[in-house]
């Protein structure tokens, strides 16, 4: 790369050119109840943002926002630079074909083949029937299923239909892919063979995926950056490593909590304000978690500490560890020892209670 | 049974079968869109007006409320406008397909709200308008339905037919009033039914065949 593009590549930045989406306090009630309380979010080109949060958080109604299928009672939101939220249905229409969408149930058509349901989309741009057949081959090729193009949906598996769900989302060459809990209908397997192919698309074509879903190893799997959302605001927002090294908000915690290691039930149980040992959590980031962190612990071990529970995982190819440790609590100079360590080293030690 | 009675049979048939064929085709065409209009003017429907669909609900039910001898008899100055007379076969049809395209307008919106609503939000996210949705989602996914409601609504207007002697129709249910019940020709009155037995089946075969080549491609397989 040489440096003119580079400087273009600023400028672009600088003028928000890249960013496929925006929204800026976006707000939407049904009767009583807030869905969406003010969310402003960005999505920069080719990246896959994960949009977590409980049933009932307000995610279905934001993604459904970004293609006008939901209106906002207030608030911008932008695609491409266009800005789409007081647009009235027949001019969303074609702004809708920038945007693929699939679905948890896929919502193929029943009564039309495979290819036909790929082609939809290019038939409803009006391009002609030869051109959208072979598209749609192509497409069915990319997803693995070029042998299912004369079938029917009901023919198919779960994953299979899904696959067929991506490739109907990619036909008019979309800008951007909405994903609304695309794999919660699936098995474990087949949820990480459809991650696999969506993050594969994300990269051969650079194309930007937005997500939403309930399960933080959907967000772990294939997200760059994950936003939490609870009770229709977006309570934490960040790299998908620095959230789940270090979360903030307790409902991140709680929806990390089938993801990241946690105190033994016995330990839990017991955990109070005095007790014989100190009970402290480290979470790493980084290398440090998988060298120099561990001569640290054991010169922490070596005075009466144990390891009670922790593990050592790789997210977008970093390391993220968690430890639960306990430590006698005379030895709080140690504890701080370790602590100031830990500090240096970008990591986090916290003192959970005594047991 | 003489040969005058097999050619009045014969007759009847026909007479019967276009009743029948002629009224359930008009009902269809006119069913239809009212179906999709009462399905689009639901409440979260695609062209959502709660008032237009009150009152399109509220005509279907006062033609449905009435009865078919009354309405035949009600209607006469209508035939008598569409067709020149309120006498014979194809006056019957006015009458018959009036009361049919409510009916069938009843079946066909029960198919139709049946079609998956997450179907229409993935066509409207493509970019599909009301026709798209229409064309491509709610009818072809509806056929099934569409064809079997279809089905019954011919069977009903054979049944029906049979009153339409009374504005001098003929047809089969004619047949069997005037000679098999007022004349004591149990013979006649036998192959009447026999007739009527044979036509309904078969069109309900028919039907259930077309029904059956719809849903195979849908089936969960």
């Amino acid at each position: 790369m040489n440096s003119h593009s580079a400087v273009d590549i600023t400028q672009s930045q600088a003028l928000g050119l890249d960013e496929v989406v925006r929204l800026a306090d976006v707000r939407r009630r049904f009767n009583q109840t807030v869905a969406l309380d003010g969310i402003s979010l960005t999505v920069r080109k080719g990246e896959i943002l994960g949009i977590i949060g409980r049933s009932g958080a307000g995610k279905s109604t934001l993604i459904r926002c970004l293609n006008g299928l939901e209106r906002p009672d207030s608030g911008e939101i932008i695609i491409e630079g266009t800005r789409i939220d007081h647009l009235a249905e027949r001019q969303l229409q074609p702004l809708r074909r920038r945007i693929g969408m699939i679905f948890q149930h896929f919502n193929l058509l029943s009564s039309k083949t495979v290819e036909a349901n790929v082609a939809l989309p290019l038939k409803i741009e009006g391009s002609p029937k030869a051109e959208r057949l072979a598209r749609a081959r192509e497409l069915l090729d990319l997803v693995g299923l070029s042998d299912k193009a004369k079938a029917y949906p009901a023919q198919l598996s779960g994953g299979q239909k899904q696959r067929v769900g991506i490739a109907r989302a990619l036909a008019a060459r979309p800008a951007l892919l909405l994903s609304d809990e695309a794999t919660s209908a699936l098995d474990p397997e087949t949820t990480r063979s459809i991650l696999a192919l969506l993050k594969e698309i994300n990269r051969k074509l650079g194309l930007t995926i937005v997500l939403i879903t309930h399960e933080m190893d959907v967000v772990r799997t294939i997200a760059d950056r994950v936003a939490v959302i609870n009770a229709g605001q977006i309570v934490e927002e960040g790299d998908v490593r620095s959230v789940f090294a270090a979360p903030r908000q307790e409902i991140t915690k709680s929806l990390l909590s089938g993801n990241r290691p946690h105190l033994p039930e016995h330990l839990q149980s017991r955990l109070g304000s005095s007790g014989n040992s100190i009970v402290a959590s480290i979470d790493l980031l980084g290398p440090y978690g998988q060298q120099q962190f561990f001569a640290d612990l054991s010169e922490t071990l070596a005075h009466g500490g144990s390891l009670v529970q922790g593990a050592l995982d790789h997210i977008q190819g970093e390391p993220v560890a968690r430890f639960f440790i306990t430590i006698p609590a005379e030895q709080q100079a140690v504890v701080e020892r370790l602590r100031a360590k830990l500090d240096a080293a970008g990591a986090h030690l916290e003192v959970l209670g005594h047991v | 049974m003489s040969d005058i009675m097999i050619e009045l049979l014969i007759g009847a048939i026909w007479e019967t079968l276009l009743m029948t064929v002629a009224s359930g085709l008009i009902s269809l065409l006119a069913g239809l869109p009212l179906g999709l209009a009462l399905v689009a003017t639901a409440k979260g429907g695609l062209a959502e007006n709660l008032w237009v669909n009150r009152l399109l609900g509220a005509v279907i039910n006062a033609f449905r409320s009435v009865p078919f001898i009354i309405l035949l008899v009600a209607l006469i100055p209508v035939t008598r406008f569409i067709v020149g007379t309120a006498l014979g076969t194809w006056a019957a049809i006015v009458p018959l397909a009036i009361a049919a395209t409510p009916y069938y307008a009843r079946i066909a919106e029960v198919s139709l709200r049946e079609v998956d609503k997450g179907l229409i939000e993935a066509v409207r996210a493509m970019g599909g308008n009301r026709w798209t949705i229409i064309s491509e989602v709610l009818i072809p996914e509806a056929l099934p339905g569409i064809v079997a409601g279809f089905t019954v609504t011919l069977v009903t207007l054979i049944g029906a037919s049979a009153m339409a002697g009374a504005i001098g129709a003929g047809g089969l249910g004619d047949l069997a009033i005037r000679y098999g019940y007022q004349r004591f020709e149990t013979g006649v009155m036998i192959a009447v039914v026999i007739v009527l037995i044979i036509l309904v089946c078969g069109i309900q075969w028919i039907g259930d065949r077309l029904v059956a080549q719809l849903e195979r491609r849908q089936a969960h397989g």
